[in-house]
C-alpha cells in the first residue's frame, strides 16, 4: 500500500485547491494520518473510497478526540516531547516548496501543538484490497461555536452510528448526517460528556418535571434553611 | 368490495425491557398489519461512559473493565485490549503467552457461538432446549476459565506483555479432553437443529444483507462473511499467532438469517481444530514478558489503533498516549453496535416475528453496544 506521504502528494494533485498536510504519530505503532481540510473532506473520503488502488470500502473506527487548549503554566510531560520528529512552523501552508526533510510538510502532533479544537479521526482499511489503515482526520475551527464538519456517512455508512455518538458525546455536528440525533444519552440532555473540561454535575439523575416552577415558588414560602447548615 | 384493504400504521415500542432484545434494547417498530415499513433502534440504556471511566484511570485500571464491555468474552475483550497498548507501547509478547491468548480466544468463541445458537432458538420459539445444551457445554469452559482466572466470566487475564497466570499441566489436560469432545457436541447440537423443518421454514431467506451494502456499513465478524465476504482479522491481520495455524474462513452464499446460524456451526469446528493444533504446538517458557512494566506503565506520546477479530466482529481500541500514566484517549470499537447500522434495511418487509429472529441472529451484547 501506498505510504500516507505518497497519498497525499495524490490527493494534492487531484484536489489542487484542498489542504492535506501529515500528522506524524511519534510513537511506536508510526501510524500517521492525514489532516484534511473540512471544505473537501468529502470529495476527498469518495476518491479514497473509489480509487482503484487504494479502494477503502471499509470505515472500521471513527471516533472524537477532544484538544483543549493548552495553557502554558502546564508544561508537557517529558516523555511527551517526541525526539524523532523534525518539529516544523504549524503555520506553513501545505503545497508550498517541499522541505528538505524526509517527512514533507509536517504539522506536529496533536499533543504537542496548542489545541482548542475537536477532532474526529476515521480508521480506513479496503476489504477489496485487505490492506490499511489509512486514517484521517478532520478538526473543528474550535470547541464552541465553530464545531460543523462535514459527515463521512454518505461514503460510508458505517459512520453512521458513530458520528452520531459522537455528536452526542463531543458535540461536533456533523453536516449532512441523515439523522444525527443524540445516540446513547437522552434526547434532553444538554452537554457533551466526553470533553476533557465536562463537569458531572451532583443531581445528574435530575430531571425536568412540569412542576419545576410550581416548586420554586414553593420554597419561598418555607422558612429558610441556611442557618440550619452547618 | 375493495380490492385493498388499507389499515393504520402502528408504532411498537419493543424493548428496552423485552426478552428478545438480549438486555436493554430497544426497536421503535412502525408496523402495517404484520409487516414492519420502519424500524429505529434505541441505545444507551446501559450506558455508563466506559470511555471516560478509562481515561480518567491507569492503562492497566481499565484492563478488569473491558471485561464488562462484552460478558460473554472476556477473554477476548482482554486480548484485544491488551493488543491495542502493545502496539501502543511497543512490548514484545513470549510465545508462550501468544499460544495461550489464541487458546483462550477460541474457547470464547466456543462459548459465544455456541449460546448464541442457543438463543438464536430462544428466538425461534424452541423455548429454552438448545440453550441448555449450549449451556452446559458452555459451563465445562467457564469452569476451566475460574479455575484459571479465579472468575467465570470476568476473567481479567491478559496484561500487557503476556498472560497473568500460567495453566497448569491438570489445566492443559482437562482443556484439552474438553476440546477433544468438543465436536460431539456439535455433531448432536446439529443432529437436533440443522435440518429442522420449522428453522428452515423461519430462517432461510430471512433478513437478506447484501455484500456490497454490509461492507459499506462496516459489518464484521460471522454476519459479514455469511454475505460471502472472506474478511477475517485472524487471517487479514495475522495478529498473534494466528499465521502458524492451519485453519480455513467458512463463507456463506445468501447472507441470510440461515447462512449466520450456519457460520457459528462452522467456525466452532475450524476454533476446534486450531485449539487441538495450539495445544499439540504450545511451547514451554515464561507466560510474561520479563521486561513488561505493570507499576508506573506510561507509553510514550503516540497513539494506535489495535484491532483483531472477535466472537462479535471487529473489536478494536484506540488509544492517544500524552506520556501521562492515564490514555489521552481511549475508544472502543463495539462489534455489536455497528453490526446494528443496516437492522432496519434488513428487517422491512418482514414480520415482527422475524425481526426478533434477525436481531438474534446478529449477535448483540448491551454491555458492549451502550458501553
Amino acid at each position: 500500500m501506498e505510504t500516507p506521504e505518497q497519498i497525499r502528494d495524490r490527493l494534492l494533485a487531484r484536489f489542487p485547491a484542498a489542504k492535506v498536510e501529515l500528522v506524524t504519530n511519534p510513537g511506536t505503532a508510526a501510524e500517521h494520518s492525514l489532516l484534511l481540510d473540512a471544505a473537501h473532506a468529502r470529495d476527498i473520503a469518495l476518491f479514497l473510497r473509489d480509487d482503484p488502488a487504494l479502494r477503502l470500502d471499509y470505515c472500521s473506527n471513527v471516533t472524537g478526540v477532544d484538544w483543549p487548549e493548552k495553557k502554558t503554566a502546564v508544561s508537557a510531560p517529558k516523555t511527551a516531547v517526541p525526539t524523532l520528529v523534525e518539529r516544523v512552523d504549524p503555520n506553513a501552508l501545505p503545497g508550498t516548496p517541499a522541505p528538505a526533510s524526509a517527512l514533507g510538510s509536517t504539522r506536529s502532533t496533536p499533543a504537542n501543538d496548542s489545541g482548542n479544537y475537536l477532532e474526529a479521526v476515521y480508521h480506513l482499511y479496503s476489504m477489496a484490497l485487505k490492506h490499511g489503515p489509512v486514517i484521517i482526520r478532520l478538526r473543528t475551527g474550535n470547541r464552541t461555536d465553530r464545531v460543523t464538519l462535514p459527515s463521512l456517512t454518505p461514503v460510508w455508512r458505517a459512520a453512521d452510528f458513530q458520528e452520531r455518538e459522537i455528536f452526542d458525546l463531543y458535540g461536533i455536528v456533523f453536516a449532512g448526517h441523515p439523522d444525527l440525533r443524540r445516540l446513547l444519552m437522552w434526547d434532553e440532555f444538554q452537554d457533551h460528556p466526553m470533553r476533557r473540561d465536562y463537569v458531572a454535575p451532583d443531581d445528574f439523575e435530575w430531571e425536568p418535571t412540569p412542576h419545576g416552577d410550581v416548586h420554586e415558588r414553593a420554597k419561598g414560602h418555607y422558612p429558610t434553611t441556611e442557618g440550619l447548615k452547618g | 368490495m375493495h380490492d385493498e384493504f388499507h389499515g393504520d400504521l402502528l408504532e411498537v415500542s419493543m424493548g428496552p425491557q423485552h426478552p428478545s432484545t438480549h438486555g436493554v434494547f430497544r426497536m421503535v417498530v412502525t408496523l402495517d398489519g404484520e409487516q414492519i415499513v420502519k424500524l429505529k433502534p434505541v441505545f444507551g440504556y446501559l450506558h455508563r461512559n466506559h470511555e471516560k471511566i478509562a481515561e480518567s484511570t491507569s492503562y492497566l485500571g481499565s484492563m478488569p473493565y473491558t471485561d464488562r464491555l462484552d460478558y460473554l468474552c472476556s477473554m477476548s475483550t482482554n486480548w484485544a485490549y491488551a493488543l491495542a497498548v502493545e502496539k501502543l507501547s511497543g512490548q514484545a509478547v513470549p510465545d508462550r503467552a501468544q499460544y495461550l491468548r489464541i487458546i483462550m480466544a477460541e474457547l470464547t468463541r466456543l462459548v459465544n457461538h455456541s449460546c448464541l445458537v442457543g438463543f438464536l432458538f430462544n428466538d425461534l420459539g424452541t423455548s429454552f432446549t438448545p440453550l441448555l445444551y449450549a449451556f452446559r457445554e458452555r459451563e465445562k469452559i467457564l469452569d476451566l476459565f475460574e479455575s484459571l482466572s479465579g472468575s467465570r466470566m470476568m476473567c481479567n487475564y491478559q496484561r500487557f506483555g503476556g498472560c497473568r497466570v500460567d495453566p497448569s499441566p491438570e489445566w492443559l489436560a482437562a482443556a484439552r479432553t474438553l476440546v477433544e469432545g468438543f465436536p460431539r457436541f456439535l455433531d448432536e447440537y446439529e443432529t437436533m437443529l440443522t435440518g429442522n423443518e420449522i428453522m428452515l421454514a423461519r430462517t432461510q431467506g430471512v433478513g437478506r444483507l447484501d455484500p456490497a451494502h454490509a461492507v459499506n456499513a462496516g459489518i464484521t465478524g460471522p454476519v459479514l462473511r455469511a454475505s460471502g465476504v472472506g474478511y477475517d482479522l485472524r487471517k487479514v491481520d495475522g495478529y498473534g499467532f494466528y499465521p502458524r495455524f492451519d485453519f480455513r474462513v467458512p463463507l456463506g452464499e445468501h447472507g441470510d438469517t440461515y447462512d449466520r446460524y450456519m457460520m457459528r456451526i462452522l467456525e466452532m469446528r475450524e476454533s476446534v481444530k486450531i485449539l487441538q493444533q495450539a495445544f499439540r504446538d504450545l511451547p514451554a517458557g515464561p507466560v510474561m514478558d520479563p521486561k513488561a512494566k505493570l507499576r508506573g506503565f506510561r507509553p510514550k506520546a503516540g497513539e494506535a489503533y489495535g484491532r483483531l477479530e472477535g466472537p462479535k466482529g471487529e473489536l478494536g481500541f484506540y488509544l492517544i498516549s500524552d506520556g501521562s500514566p492515564n490514555p489521552w484517549r481511549y475508544r472502543v470499537r463495539p462489534p455489536s453496535l455497528i453490526n446494528l447500522t443496516l437492522l432496519e434495511e434488513m428487517c422491512l418487509g418482514h414480520t415482527i416475528a422475524d425481526a426478533v429472529v434477525i436481531l438474534g441472529s446478529i449477535d448483540i451484547v448491551l454491555g458492549e453496544v451502550d458501553r
